[in-house]
């Protein structure tokens, strides 16, 4: 793969050479071009057509799912094919993944932002909305499985004259705080770090339409030294806050199987399995966004090939953690001598949900090992095929995890089965239009790459750190100047 | 791209205001953070106050040179952290396990302890992941909005933003702003300071007395919204404190107004019309019992009834009758009874011998206290219970009831004769008399 660098020498972007370091910005852009190269995203006056394509199938789809929505209010749950046992199906199955999937968004702005890995500021914007969106669908499920909708209020522990209280002790509710603080963090976190970046779009905005629109958003934001320092600090503050809180949000999550009784849902595994899962889910749909983002808004310069091969290598070992864990609960279900551990696990394998079993089995632990070959990881067409495994792998863990645990627990005389309705299918059908249209308005209206934090780990920036992918701690000056400063320099 | 250096207007720059137009600021633009890095560390050296670099994106090492504190932000973000914990403890705490009076005005908010599979009312681990994620939300918000109200912002008017120049602040350049406003600032030697820091360009900029269109329309739909805003609130709390005749508005029915036919309308499938059905015949609606107390609940007067019944046809003191009460006393009974009324029935010889700490005896029927009682007491005794032995009244129909009175008091008599009664009895046949057993 081989691309130029600042000085318009031809390299591999790719290739592990200690004497070079692999450039984060390629092409020889400055920071006018990056500015440019990102800017025009918003502002050219048309989008390519594969844009238009993409929309109105999303938003097509967004339409099925507001009607089985509204089909779903008028007649009641019974329009899905839950039932007694299974009365969780798809409804939690979709809310798990989608919560998941953003998990990897905020390990991108938080995680490796806290570990110095500079390469997360080309794709940190990106996956952030992503993060945003799926948890918007996420918080759909939930929202609409209740029942009586309109009650969907009394989780939160409103004053009222029933003098009713949620109850503090279930997982569901820690549920109810946990997702609805990731999404409120995960939005302010987003949104503080695309202030600098709106104030571009304001500044470079000809109508008076953008002028107005993107003036409102960015603040008045002037990028002021005065402004950058607390900005930096409130940045840093926000990525050591996320940090511990998405770990804690799929643990919660995981608290709603863990914490009941039930043969393999009762597991002290779950908490970490969950998280790994989720990071690797996560990253197997932002190298899904980023691939086409990349391709069709002529972002190639900044989201490299080797940012692309960097979250395959995650994948990889997120993947394989998850293999551990798939390994580790069968282990258990044995070691422990209990029977119903047992006979859920073997179910899981060889009973009726076999197929869902398998097909997670080889989407999420064999697919990801092609990642060991290079040639998997840099180049985009091979690359597309194992991430495209994972996505639809991580779906059916959280399938198999629930409904396999569900339709058979301890009393055969109450075991059931379980298979989605037409309604069902059609509305996770349409969580995923409910997601690109977000997603697509996204990537045409904000700044989907963060320019400023580019420009910050670009040479010209003349700042001391490493502006290369290779991490190396004795070129800090010192870590509490790193600290200082919020570290971006 | 470069600008000829010190491009400086021929207008005024004494700060003195023209027409309302006053001078703002004078700007000075650079192309490399290291040029600004260094022009700001001589502008700091000049003793300026009000006065600030603008940068694309956060040059490093500009601080030191422009000599800005360390913010107080981290405490900020700490305290608030600090009451999230607190407001996630005392929350759950309050509503799940509290146990305080408060007058009913605030039963709104009233916590009370929550019984739950009998866990604890208050048990830390359960407790701790809204307590964690509300530090986490509380101190997030204390970073940004404290970082925005610290740098003062949203800040949507700017003399700044007058300037074509600055624009690209946001894009390729840097500048160096002082204020006019600053203590130091002087018409003649300022700006030929800001000149010799080798900018590539000097502008002012100049304030007016009105902001831009924009900025007051959007002032104004924002007021006009915030308005609108209260207006909800407004509607709430008056409904809380003030009464109305007219049914609440129902905007979702739930199951509360349903196809059903109510009371007094009219049913064309019956004969006569009527949706109230009158009951069928022989049946007993609540409180219509006991018209008749001696037989119902064996009370004459105020007092239990020292006779039988003898005025309902039912309860006739025949051999017939008191067979049936023996019939009934051995189902009933007898278990812990015994057949005998001695108290000696199987369930209590079972639980004496299992040594069951809770088992109080059965009492033995014959015993003089039992016989003294009169018949309307044991009546009562088997219709409502006593003491720790359950009420039969549900089970056994009254004139069964006091069949089995009858057969208590035969065999009282049987165990304390009268005089008498033996050469009775010796006349009836062998096996008539050992007949029931
Ligand atoms: C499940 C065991 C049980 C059954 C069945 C039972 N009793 Fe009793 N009965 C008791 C016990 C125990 C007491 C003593 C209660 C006490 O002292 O707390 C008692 C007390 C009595 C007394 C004495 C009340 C007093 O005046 O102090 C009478 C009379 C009596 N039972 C009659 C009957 C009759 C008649 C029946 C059948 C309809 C019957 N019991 C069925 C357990 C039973």
């Amino acid at each position: 793969m081989r691309t130029t660098d600042n000085n318009g020498r031809e390299f591999d972007n790719t290739a592990d050479d200690p004497r070079q370091r692999a450039e984060l910005v390629t092409g020889g852009l400055g920071f006018a071009d990056v500015t440019e190269v990102v800017s025009n995203v918003a502002e050219r006056p048309r989008p390519p057509l594969a844009w238009y394509v993409a929309l109105a199938i999303s938003v097509s789809l967004l339409g099925v799912l507001g009607a089985m929505i509204l089909y779903l209010f008028s007649t009641g749950v019974g329009v899905w094919n839950l039932n007694n046992p299974v009365c969780w199906g798809f409804d939690i199955t979709n809310f798990v993944f989608w919560v998941g999937i953003g998990h990897a968004g905020t390990l991108i702005s938080a995680i490796l932002f806290l570990f110095r890995q500079k390469w997360r500021t080309g794709i940190n914007r990106m996956a952030e909305a992503m993060t945003i969106f799926a948890v918007i669908c996420a918080l759909l499920f939930p929202g609409i499985h209740v029942g009586r909708v309109w009650l969907a209020y009394w989780m939160g522990p409103l004053p009222n004259q029933m003098a009713m209280w949620p109850q503090f002790r279930s997982p569901l509710l820690w549920d109810v705080f946990a997702v609805g603080t990731y999404f409120t963090v995960s939005l302010m976190f987003w949104y503080v770090g695309m202030i600098p970046d709106l104030a571009t779009l304001r500044d470079r905005a000809r109508g008076k339409i953008q002028q107005v629109a993107y003036g409102l958003l960015a603040l008045g934001w002037t990028g002021s030294s005065r402004n950058w320092h607390r900005f930096e600090i409130a940045y840093l503050l926000l990525a050591a806050l996320s940090t511990p809180l998405v770990l804690s949000v799929h643990s919660v999550v995981s608290f709603d199987f863990a914490v009941s009784q039930l043969p393999g849902w009762h597991t002290t595994i779950f908490p970490p399995y969950f998280v790994a899962g989720a990071i690797f889910g996560g990253f197997a749909m932002v190298v899904t966004l980023a691939v086409p983002s990349r391709a069709l808004f002529g972002l190639k310069n900044v989201i490299t090939l080797r940012h692309l091969e960097n979250m395959n290598k995650i994948i990889l070992v997120t993947g394989s953690m998850v293999g551990y864990a798939y390994a580790m609960e069968f282990f258990i279900a044995w070691y422990s001598g209990n029977l119903y551990e047992r006979f859920t696990f073997m179910s899981r394998a060889l009973g009726p949900f076999a197929w869902a079993y398998w097909t997670m089995i080889g989407c999420n632990v064999v697919a990801p090992q092609l990642f060991w070959f290079k040639f998997f990881r840099t180049h985009i067409w091979a690359m597309l095929l194992p991430v495209m495994c994972v996505n639809v792998g991580m779906w059916f863990e959280r399938f198999v995890i629930i409904v396999t645990s569900l339709s058979a627990d301890f009393l055969p005389s109450s075991w059931g089965g379980y298979y989605p309705s037409w309604v069902e299918l059609l509305t996770l059908a349409g969580s995923f239009g409910l997601f690109m249209t977000l997603f697509l308005l996204f990537i045409r209206f904000l700044p989907s790459i963060a320019m400023a934090e580019i420009k910050t780990v670009m040479p010209q920036a003349e700042g001391k750190g490493p502006r290369g992918f290779d991490y190396n701690p004795d070129e800090y000056e010192s870590p509490g100047r790193v600290l200082a400063t919020g570290g971006s320099h | 791209m470069s600008h000829t250096a010190t491009a400086i207007d021929t207008r005024r720059t004494d700060g003195a205001s023209d027409g309302g137009r006053r001078l703002h600021a004078l700007l000075v633009e650079f192309e490399t953070p290291s040029a600004i890095k260094e022009a700001a560390r001589r502008i700091r050296d000049a003793g300026f106050v009000r006065w600030d670099t603008h940068t694309p994106f956060p040059v490093h090492g500009i601080d030191e040179q422009m000599g800005i504190q360390r913010t107080k932000l981290p405490l900020l973000v700490f305290a608030c952290g600090a009451v999230g914990c607190l407001t996630g403890l005392v929350l759950q705490w309050w509503t799940n396990a509290s146990n305080v009076d408060l007058p009913a005005a605030l039963n709104f908010i009233r916590g009370y302890p929550f019984q739950v599979s009998g866990k604890p009312f208050w048990s830390l681990p359960a407790n701790i992941p809204v307590i964690f994620e509300l530090t986490v939300l509380f101190s997030a918000f204390g970073a940004v909005f404290g970082m925005l109200v610290l740098n003062d912002l949203p800040k949507h008017y700017n003399p700044l933003f007058r300037s074509q120049r600055f624009r690209r602040v946001t894009d390729d350049r840097f500048f160096l702003c002082v204020e006019t406003a600053d203590p130091s600032y002087d018409p003649q030697h300022t700006p030929a300071l800001l000149r010799s820091l080798g900018g590539t360009a000097v502008e002012e900029v100049y304030d007016e007395p009105t902001p831009p269109a924009p900025t007051r329309i959007v002032n104004r739909v924002l007021v006009v919204l915030l308005c609108l805003a209260l207006i909800p609130p407004a509607i709430i709390a008056k409904a809380r404190v003030s009464r109305s005749d007219s049914p609440r508005i129902h905007l979702i029915q739930d199951m509360d107004n349903q196809e059903k036919f109510k009371t007094q309308r009219a049913y064309p499938l019956f004969a006569d019309q009527r949706v109230m059905r009158l009951p069928v015949a022989g049946a007993v609606a609540r409180g219509e019992l006991g018209d008749d107390a001696h037989f119902e609940r064996g009370i004459v007067g105020n007092g239990y009834a020292e006779q039988f019944p003898a005025h309902r046809p039912e309860v006739r003191l025949t051999a017939e009758f008191l067979q049936r009460g023996h019939d009934k006393y051995g189902v009933y009974c007898a278990p812990c009874h015994g057949f005998d009324g001695s108290g000696q029935g199987r369930i209590n010889q079972r639980a004496i011998e299992l040594e069951e700490p809770a088992w109080v005896a059965a009492a033995a029927l014959t015993d003089a206290e039992r016989r003294s009682r009169p018949v309307g007491h044991l009546f009562n005794t088997i219709t409502n219970g006593i003491r720790t032995m359950g009420p039969y009244g549900d089970r056994i129909s009254p004139e069964d009831r006091w069949a089995i009175v009858a057969y208590v008091r035969a065999l009282q008599r049987a165990h304390y004769p009268r005089a008498g009664d033996l050469a009775a009895v010796e006349n009836i046949g062998p096996r008539e008399r050992d007949g029931g057993e």
